[in-house]
Order: structure tokens, then sequence, then C-alpha cells
């Protein structure tokens, strides 16, 4: 079974309707089961694990999050928050056993009445398995990470 | 500004905190003259200006400063502006000056000690009266600085409590988390995270040691783990780091009650003098017989042992020595704080304490965290929660006994004696106004 170039960039606009549709556990089953979703909090960061990140959440992780966002004590939920992406077009890095793509994002979250706005580009890196792509990385990499941010609960 | 009465803002043994302590903007500018004046406030470690020339900026309260190594290798803590128009000298967190500051507006210059270098076209000063300004002397430094085994603390004023008064005993902790490498030394890794909080800083030095909130505002968060993990391991399944981090925060009230508070006079404290959540880690190969090697048998086994929870520096600083990380509360305004959260490496010891140490720090303190998410919700339903007219008063009151405080006490985990600790020195700090300027 083989993937074109439309397929991949269909995979990664979809990927980002089903966060801003707030279809998290669908959007879970993207993820290999070692995948990973990384932020780094230094611009041009290379090291994953001896430096602070702002996110590096395997599987188990990603699970919580999603689980959390819906329980019923997670406060920070009351009301949800909502969010939205505009992408530019995926640029395909690499075709092969695993694809890599380099996506630029405009984010926005929002929460009662404050809003705002990230900007940067993700990088995923995906790989073709009996069930169709999945993400074995996604790495989000923001302009302003090391700036005093306010919460960001949900999904760049 | 109308006069402040401590007495309406402070009740006796700091029992109840009255909200304009959180939600004034006045008390907030008195704060700033007096209690982030008169106390060492923490500015920095010296591992980030390793060489001459290094520098960070920072902030004591909101006095914007520069932590500087000057070319005879001391830690020098200047002033951000120039003397002349006021320009600050440096805005990058942190770079090298090389031998001297250059203003970018008129190129005045400035020894990495603040002492005046050189000034263009020099002549037009002459029989100005400029010899006699403010702006001839150079920038304005910071008097009191102490390097306590590389932790950077500041006093603004000229007169005080000496550092080693002001910190008595609290400085275990600090040497704790320092004697825990085997070289007895830390180095900061990387940049800190920073949040912005819409609350009071205070709301945040409080939540360091309530030990009655983990199991309930953490629910959403660390109970997810815990719900989750259980479902799939049992009592045997090796714990993954992670789960290792959060699984203690659903520790029961009893726990928390049994495992103590501890509290110095001028404000500091902290949690977890018996047990904490950070006494079951996991052993990392290789640490503890290079300990011993370090510090003998016994020396290391005790080290390795006090594992305690926050210690909170007054007024707004906390380390968890276990963990290897300091937290420093940035006042900004009444209702607004900026939190940032660093790392420290120790030294000689392997890689998995930093792995674990960053692993800690992005789960709990990041703006990303999902425990960060829980804490700053209850914050900021605080601050305006606290607009109710109808109750003025915080209540703190839980194991309240008068006369619980003097030198070093240990008292149960789940009270809030901490906090009124915090308060009863802040009135007196408050009470301290001193209107003149820093240093020279």
């Amino acid at each position: 079974m083989s993937v074109s170039e439309n397929d991949i960039i269909d995979f990664i606009y979809a990927e980002a309707a089903l966060l801003d549709e707030h279809k998290f556990g669908d959007w879970l089953e993207l993820f290999t089961d070692d995948g990973v979703y990384w932020m780094p909090l230094e611009f041009g960061q290379t090291e994953e694990h001896l430096t602070t990140s702002l996110m590096y959440e395997d599987k188990l992780l990603l699970t919580v999050r999603v689980e959390r966002l819906s329980g019923e004590r997670t406060f920070s939920q009351r009301p949800k928050s909502r969010c939205h992406h505009i992408l530019q077009r995926p640029q395909i890095l690499e075709m092969g056993e695993i694809i890599k793509t380099k996506t630029a994002f405009h984010y926005t979250e929002t929460r009662l009445d404050e809003q705002f706005f990230l900007v940067g580009w993700a990088e995923h890196v995906l790989r073709q398995t009996d069930t169709g792509l999945k993400i074995v990385r996604k790495q989000v990499n923001l302009i302003n990470p090391e700036s005093a941010h306010r919460n960001i609960q949900l999904f760049v | 500004m109308s006069e402040i009465n401590l007495d309406d803002l402070v009740k006796p043994g700091a029992s109840e905190v009255h909200r304009d302590v959180f939600l004034c903007q006045d008390v907030f500018a008195q704060e700033m003259k007096t209690v982030f004046r008169n106390t060492w406030v923490y500015v920095g470690h010296d591992s980030q200006a390793p060489n001459k020339g290094d520098f960070t900026t920072t902030a004591i309260g909101t006095q914007p400063v520069i932590m500087v190594r000057h070319t005879d290798n001391t830690i020098q803590v200047l002033l951000n502006r120039c003397p002349h128009k006021g320009v600050q000298l440096v805005n990058d967190p942190s770079g090298s000056t090389g031998r001297f500051f250059r203003c970018p507006y008129h190129a005045w210059s400035f020894k990495t000690d603040g002492s005046p270098l050189g000034i263009p076209f020099k002549k037009g000063y002459e029989d100005t009266g400029f010899d006699t300004s403010c702006a001839k002397k150079g920038m304005c430094k910071v008097a009191n600085v102490k390097n306590y085994r590389g932790f950077i603390f500041a006093r603004l004023s000229e007169e005080g409590e000496s550092f080693e008064d002001f910190f008595s005993g609290s400085l275990s902790s600090i040497d704790n988390m320092i004697d825990r490498s085997p070289e007895g030394r830390l180095e900061i890794v990387g940049p800190p995270l920073r949040y912005l909080h819409h609350c009071n800083w205070k709301m945040l030095v409080d939540n360091q040691t309530d030990t009655c909130h983990p199991m309930i505002a953490h629910e959403s968060s660390a109970g997810t783990v815990t719900k989750i993990w259980n479902a799939v391991a049992n009592e045997d399944t090796p714990k993954p780091m992670v789960v290792e981090l959060v699984l203690p925060f659903m520790s029961s009230y009893e726990t928390f009650e049994k495992m103590g508070i501890r509290t110095w006079d001028h404000g500091h404290g902290h949690t977890g003098v018996s047990w904490s959540i950070h006494s079951e880690y996991s052993d990392v190969e290789g640490y503890f017989s290079a300990m011993i090697e370090a510090y003998g048998k016994e020396r290391a086994e005790e080290i390795i042992a006090e594992t305690r929870h926050n210690t909170c520096y007054f007024p707004n600083m906390m380390v968890k020595g276990a963990i290897q990380t300091l937290r420093l509360f940035k006042p900004i305004a009444a209702d607004k704080t900026i939190v940032e959260s660093w790392i420290f490496k120790l030294v000689g010891a392997p890689d998995t304490f930093l792995k674990r140490t960053a692993m800690y720090n992005r789960i709990i303190n990041a703006p990303t965290s999902i425990v960060g998410h829980d804490d700053l919700e209850m914050y900021e339903r605080a601050q305006e929660g606290l607009k109710t007219d109808a109750n003025p008063w915080v209540n703190m009151q839980r194991h309240y006994r008068e006369d619980e405080l003097g030198g070093e006490r240990v008292h149960p985990g789940t009270s809030e004696v901490q906090m009124r600790n915090h308060y009863v020195s802040w009135a007196k700090y408050m009470g301290q106004i001193n209107e003149k300027g820093a240093g020279s």
C-alpha cells in the first residue's frame, strides 16, 4: 500500500482538524504506541532529555492529557478551551519507510475572555502501518518558546 | 496613597490576612520599597556567569538588575540603568559584555563593578557641576551581595540583618541540594520555564507549603495518571519515571500530616521533614558509590536520606533539594506574577538525575503542565473571588497555635504555619520604610 504526497498532506490537515473539532480521542489514535509529542523550550533546541522542554509526551502522557480534558474535576476546563489551527501547505522533506514533513502554523487558543496566538512550524515523522499513516513524532517549534506564557491547555 | 495600617491587614499570628494584601496596588508598591529592599533576595546562580564579563539580567522585586562576573572574579549586582538617561545597559536574559558595559545610546562606559570608565567628548562637562552629580559616580551598585556556595543573594537596603542571621538554619536546604553532587557543585541547565499568572505573587508562595490541596486540586492531573496507571499495572510493575514522579501527589491527608513542616525565623520554612513526595525515587546506578567515595558512607547516607519537599526562602524563592529545582515568584503588579522554574545539574552524578529533574520541571512547572493548569486556575479564581466585599479575610488558621513561631520548630504537616510564618515576617518588613535609593 503506497501513499501519495497528497495523502500525506491530507493527513496533516486532518490531524489539525481533529484538534480543532475537539476529537482528542481520535487524535490520540493517530500516534504509534511509541509516538512522541515534543515542544522544546529553547529556539533551535536539539537536546530532548537533559534540559527542560515545554512538553515531551509519550503515549501515556498524551492519554492522561486527553482523559483529563474531559474529567469531571478538571476545573481549568470549566468552561472549556477552544483552539484553531491555520496551516501552510505541508512540505514533504523525506518520502520512504519514514516520512518527514514540515508545516508552518498559526495557532489560536481561547477560554473565557482570553485568547492567545502561537506561531511556528511542526515537524512530523510519519510511518505507514496496517491501519494507515501514524505519527511517530510531532515536534512543535514555537518562535517564542522562552516567553512568559499563560496556560497552554490544548495541543498545538 | 492612603496610609497602610498593617494591623488592619494581618491579624495576630497571621491567622487571617486581609484581601488587600493580595489585591491592593498601594500595598504592592510598599512591598517593593520594604519587603524587597530589606531582605536578601535570590538573584541567580554563579554557574550562569562562569567567565569574567558573563552576565544575566533579572529583577529584585521590580528593580531591574544585572548579575555579572567582574574582572576580579567576584559576582557583582548592578542596577540596570545608564546613569545618564536611564537606558538599560543590557537587555538579553544572559550574555557576555567583555571587560565593560557600553551604553548603546551615548557610549558612556562602565567597568563590570559599575564604576565609570569613559564618556565621549567629555570636555563638554567641564565647569557644569557634573562632578557632584549622581551620573558621575557610574552605575548604581547593590552594596550587599552574598555568594553562598554559588547561590547569589542581594539586599538593596544598606542596613538590615546579616545574611547569616536572616537565613539561619534554613540554609540547610540549599546545602542538601549542593551536597547531593559528589563534587559539591551545581550548575544551572538551560533557560527557565516562564509562566505568567494573573494573581498576586504571595498566592504562589503560600501554595508551596499547602499540603491540603494536591489530592484535591490535582485530582484532574495526578489523579488521572494514578487511574490510568492502576488500570494497566499491578504493584510489581516497574514504574516509568513519570509515574514515579506524579503518583505521590495523590497521597492522603494522613501521609502529608505525618511528613511535618519546619519553620525558621524571618519567614523561611519547608514541608517534608520526615518524608516527602520525593522520598521514594528509584536508586540510580553508580550514584551511591560516587557519594560514598566523596563523603564516606555515613555522611552520604545522611545526605541522600534528607528528602525535603519545598523550602520557601522569604520573600519569593523556593527550592526542592531532592529534585534540584528552584522557583522564583517574580512580582510584576498586585495581580501579575511571572514564575521562573530553573533546574540544576548535580555535577559528577549520573545523567539520570538531570533527566529526572528536567522531566519534573516540564511535568509540574511548565505553562504547558497539566499540574500547573490546576494551580493557576485556583490562584486566579482566588484573585477574582477576593473582590467579594462580604468577607475580606483569607483564612490561615489550620493548626494555628499562639506562640507557635520562634527559632527552629517542627509542626504537623497539614498546618498552615509556614504561610503564617511568611505573613508575620511580611508585616515586619512592610513596617520598615526607608525611602533611600540603593547603593551609590
